[in-house]
């Protein structure tokens, strides 16, 4: 056996080329297992030991108001194991050197041992129960304003401005994903978590022995419906605005979307890839069987078995398996270190790092062991079950029948040496179907991955530049009366404003509910407005609802139908309201009214939330400046402002992303491209020789060798649309949430690139086999017999 | 290299020999070994003629007969197509060449399994300047009737007539045949040859033909014996017998 093994060595030296490229798409495979997959499982493992430490919370509820003791009553509910209240509300925050003002969110921290979602120490220490005006607060803030222990902020705390003192920096496990309200990305300069004793914020909030924020834990085997139903029920006479599970919790669900997408893609890119490595195997193995015939028939006529045989060409399609899963572990391993190392920028754990398991590891090696095993199979049957005497006789010439295309007639416009690209690639339909579903692949990985930036741009141009017109948008602190209106239109800087109220409300049709804040705008407002996803304006109607098609869908209504809407703030009244219209919008979910309608649906006093304004140019800093004095304002925020931090990220990202796809999308075009054009050679050789022989320069006999990739390669570039399409579809329709839908657009840019870049490849492939092709000898080709 | 310029030219000077050979030498470095395949051998072949070149394995007449038809150059020495060097010849002289004025015909045929024998030979006749059809070709070789049929469906006496057609379809000045008879039987041998021998009288096309096999010498009009490189002997056939006349 010494011998084959030498034989197995030089064999796999003889033939680097194949074998490296297939190593080259093994190592796509394992990087991107040990990188996604890695990253996901590090990801759920800090998650569910910091969700542990930190008693994370199943169900939360707000409301008005309610007493400290009716955390008493809450304890006592069916199913509920640990109940932790809260004070908890939104202020603006001035931070020294920060030109724009910041919204901070402060909360109040209670007893270790109450405690739920306990807070993790960075640095310094916790404020007392009592201590005022000092405060731990959230590391992404404190990182991106550089405030560290010691350092002070001001912030409007019910009306009052208050200078904090910097005790300690934290982070929480309900912040992980530091998210603003009504933001879609964060923003960590400009929102920050505050914390502070129990009994001093309460105190600076009017909040004395009562809470408006309730967290709790479930008993195992507790049904979460039923628990949010009691909870519900007993907050409702404290203005309970809905209580929600960990699905409806911002971070988490954020934190859940992004660790799902990385278990999708962990999958299904690897998978591509060692489809692409099993027909690769397949497509070298069996051309380098049949060029080795003769070799095959020695060994057996000497005694060599079936096995032996077999295993030598298994051996063959493993080794070059482990090469590339090797170098794909090293690689992946190190990219997988930096994925993580740039989640911990966007998700803050106490303790994530990139944890590569033994288990995932010898997972990459098994499935490409099986692709390399599924792969050879055809081979090694062919080698295995070939007859010594046959396989001394020389394989008999290959018959060639009209294909279809001239049977149809069309034969007549073709030349031929068109006929016989035509004819090669019609003789082997498997082979070819097979190599152009390859390259469409590559082209397919492309549009998925660029048309998510396609989509996230539309809806962003969407959101920026049609939705929200205006230049600053304000929140107050507590309801006011609507003639701030006037106050806001008299202030210097100001052009234009619009009132907005919200009214948290609970839509019911059937058994089915929803907890949502109506929108109250004027008919003629139009700093804001409600935009279809397909760019078109909706008129709000006098009268009745318009809302999101999400929201529609959860409700199962449609335009027309009649709601239930309870009215979660005053006496709670319960009307019913009709449906004007639904609109498939992107962001969030809103249901939107005119708001004299609205006014009359919540009944009590007529109140507004927040407004928007237009500013002129150049007023922008001083008017937010001079609203974040306000006391009581508590959020003034830019869209702009918003919108470049996004497209800074976005950019960022799309670099990065972009240089990944094209890696892979390039290593499954170059690999199936190069072996196919390789294979082509060595089947054709004889025949290509006899063409330079007759006069064909050297420039025509590998136009056409190369006519039946490049056919092959325009074949598989609309295969690749219409494939990257449908995934795209399928990938938008999993990533419907809450928070966001990603619109379904596909530019004709992301199809022209990625056909481009596929075509790039392909030629690189040819160039290399071009040179191969160039040293070929005419003369000891045609001088032996196949 | 223009083929205006060489017919003006051989019409102002008379027949010329088609190939005439100086002192060729080829070796060939194969690794560590240096085989002398050709030394010193000065060669003509004349318009009309049917040469019959002879000799055993490995005698060089193969590398002679590649030198000839611009599909190798020699180590040294100076060969001529009628007043142009081909040993001085680039790869795209050596191409053009190849197409204009020099058919080829192999032991194994060397056809296309993916073009039926018509389209074989319009494979040629696509990139020549004045092709006889294909149909006319293959008429000549006596295949009229086998046109559309692939090469894996025609025995190999008839592929080889293909092949021939193939070769002669451009009205080359020249036809270099390596053992065209090499893999045949005798009938069928007999059919190529007949082929060939009417190539040679009706289109007054050279023909060089290789072969190891001493009874085909008798049909050509000079037989040229090699023997380790060299020209043995150069004999002119006085009675130059009929295709059915040979035996072997």
């Amino acid at each position: 056996m010494r011998a084959l093994n030498r034989k197995l060595l030089r064999d796999l030296w003889h033939h680097r080329g194949p074998m490296l490229s297939i190593a080259a798409v093994v190592a796509a495979a394992t990087m991107t297992v040990l990188s996604m997959r890695g990253t996901y499982e590090s990801l759920v493992i800090a998650r569910d030991s910091y969700y542990e430490q930190s008693r994370f919370p199943d169900i939360w509820a707000s409301l008005e108001r309610a007493p400290e003791s009716l955390k008493s009553g809450i304890q006592g509910l069916d199913g509920v194991s640990a109940v932790d209240t809260r004070v908890s509300f939104m202020a603006t925050v001035r931070v020294e050197g920060l030109e724009k003002p910041a919204t901070g969110f402060f909360s109040t921290i209670d007893r270790e041992d109450v405690m739920l979602g306990r807070l993790h120490l960075r640095s310094g220490r916790l404020p007392g129960q009592d201590e005022r005006d000092r405060v731990v607060i959230s590391e992404q803030f404190a990182k991106a304003n550089e405030l560290v222990e010691g350092s002070t902020v001001r912030a409007v705390l019910n009306g009052q401005l208050r200078e904090l003192e910097v005790l300690g920096i934290g982070i929480s496990p309900e912040h992980t994903y530091p998210l603003a309200p009504g933001s879609i990305f964060p923003d960590n300069q400009t929102y920050g978590v505050f914390w502070m004793g129990r009994n001093a914020l309460s105190e600076l909030a009017d909040m004395e022995g009562a809470f408006n924020q309730v967290a709790l834990t479930m008993q195992a085997g507790a049904k979460e419906a039923h628990v949010i139903s009691e909870l519900d029920a007993i907050l409702k006479p404290y203005g309970g605005l809905g209580a929600h599970g960990r699905d409806l919790q911002v971070s988490h669900q954020f934190l859940e979307s992004e660790l799902s997408q990385n278990r999708t893609t962990g999958t299904f890119i690897p998978a591509v890839f060692l489809a692409v490595v099993a027909f690769l195997l397949n497509m070298v193995l069996r051309r380098l069987i049949a060029t080795q015939r003769q070799e095959i028939a020695v060994l057996k006529a000497f005694g060599y078995t079936n096995a032996d045989v077999g295993s030598f060409y298994l051996r063959m399609a493993l080794f070059a398996v482990f090469l590339g899963a090797a170098i794909g572990s090293v690689v992946g391993y190190w990219l997988g270190d930096m994925m993580v190392e740039l989640y911990t920028e966007f998700f803050v754990f106490p303790d994530l790092q990139y944890r590569l398991s033994g288990w995932l590891l010898s997972f990459a090696f098994v499935i490409s062991a099986l692709a390399a095993g599924i792969g050879a199979m055809a081979g090694v049957r062919q080698a295995v079950s070939l007859p010594p005497a046959e396989a001394m006789r020389p394989q008999a010439p290959a018959s060639f029948r009209p294909g279809i295309f001239e049977r149809i007639g069309f034969a007549r416009f073709l030349s031929s040496s068109m006929r016989m690209v035509l004819r090669n690639i019609e003789r082997q339909p498997v082979k070819s179907i097979f190599s152009a579903i390859g390259v469409s692949f590559s082209v397919a990985i492309l549009v998925v991955g660029m048309f998510l930036f396609d989509g996230i741009d539309y809806m962003m141009d969407l959101q920026f530049n049609r939705i929200q017109r205006e230049d600053l948008s304000v929140s107050f602190e507590r309801p006011v009366s609507p003639s701030v209106l006037y106050e806001l239109q008299s202030l210097e800087g100001v052009s234009e404003a619009e009132i907005w109220r919200s009214v948290p409300a609970r839509l019911i049709s059937g058994h089915r509910r929803k907890e949502v804040g109506i929108t109250g705008r004027h008919l003629d407002d139009d700093l804001r407005r409600i935009i279809k996803e397909d760019g078109l304006m909706v008129r709000l109607p006098a009268e009745g609802l318009v809302i999101s098609r999400f929201l529609a869908d959860a409700l199962q209504v449609e335009a027309g139908s009649i709601l239930d809407v309870e009215v979660l703030i005053g006496q709670r009244p319960v009307r019913q309201v009709a449906i004007q219209e639904v609109v498939d919008d992107f962001l969030g979910v809103s249901a939107f009214m005119e708001i004299d309608a609205l006014h009359r649906l919540a009944g009590g006093i007529r109140s507004v939330n927040g407004a928007n304004l237009k500013v002129e140019a150049g007023r922008r800093e001083s008017v937010s400046r001079a609203l974040a004095d306000v006391p009581a304002v508590a959020d003034v925020s830019s869209p702009r402002a918003m919108y470049e931090s996004f497209r800074k990220q976005m950019d960022e990202g799309f670099a990065i992303g972009v240089f990944f796809l094209v890696l892979f999308s390039s290593i499954i075009a170059l690999a199936v491209i190069y072996n196919g054009a390789r294979i082509s050679l060595s089947e054709r050789g004889r025949e290509l020789a006899s063409l330079r022989v007759l006069g064909f320069s050297k420039q025509e006999v590998a136009l056409l060798l190369f006519s039946e990739q490049g056919l092959i390669t325009l074949i598989a570039i609309p295969i690749g649309w219409a494939l990257g399409y449908w995934l795209a579809f399928a990938m938008v329709q999993s990533l419907i949430t809450e928070t966001y839908r990603i619109p379904f657009v596909v530019d004709s840019g992301t199809y022209l690139a990625s056909a481009a870049m596929t075509v790039l490849a392909a030629l690189l492939s040819s160039w290399v086999v071009r040179r191969r092709l160039n040293r070929y000898d005419l003369i000891s080709v045609l001088k032996t017999r196949d | 290299m223009a083929s205006d310029q060489l017919t003006s030219d051989s019409a102002k000077k008379g027949p010329l020999p088609i190939f005439r050979a100086r002192g060729v030498s080829k070796i060939y470095e194969m690794g560590e070994v240096r085989v002398e395949a050709l030394k010193d051998v000065d060669f003509d072949l004349n318009e009309g003629e049917l040469l019959v070149l002879l000799g055993a394995s490995g005698s060089g007449k193969s590398t002679l007969l590649n030198i000839l038809g611009g599909l190798d150059r020699p180590t040294s020495g100076m060969v001529w197509y009628r007043e142009h060097d081909l040993s001085q010849a680039d790869e795209d002289e050596l191409t053009t060449y190849r197409r204009k004025h020099v058919g080829f015909v192999f032991q194994f045929y060397n056809l296309i399994p993916s073009l039926t024998a018509r389209e074989n030979v319009a494979l040629v006749t696509e990139i020549s300047d004045d092709p006889m059809a294909p149909e006319e070709a293959l008429d000549l070789v006596g295949l009229a009737d086998r046109m559309d049929h692939f090469p894996a469906q025609l025995s190999g006496g008839e592929q080889q007539r293909v092949a021939i057609a193939r070769a002669v379809a451009k009205r080359p000045n020249v036809l270099l045949c390596d053992e065209p008879t090499g893999a045949l039987d005798l009938e069928t041998g007999r059919i190529v040859l007949r082929a060939l021998e009417r190539v040679n009288n009706e289109l007054k096309t050279a023909i060089a033909v290789i072969t190891h096999n001493a009874a085909i010498a008798n049909m050509g009009d000079r037989v040229v014996r090699m023997g380790s490189g060299r020209i043995a002997s150069s004999d002119v056939n006085t009675h130059r017998l009929s295709i059915e006349e040979i035996e072997w």
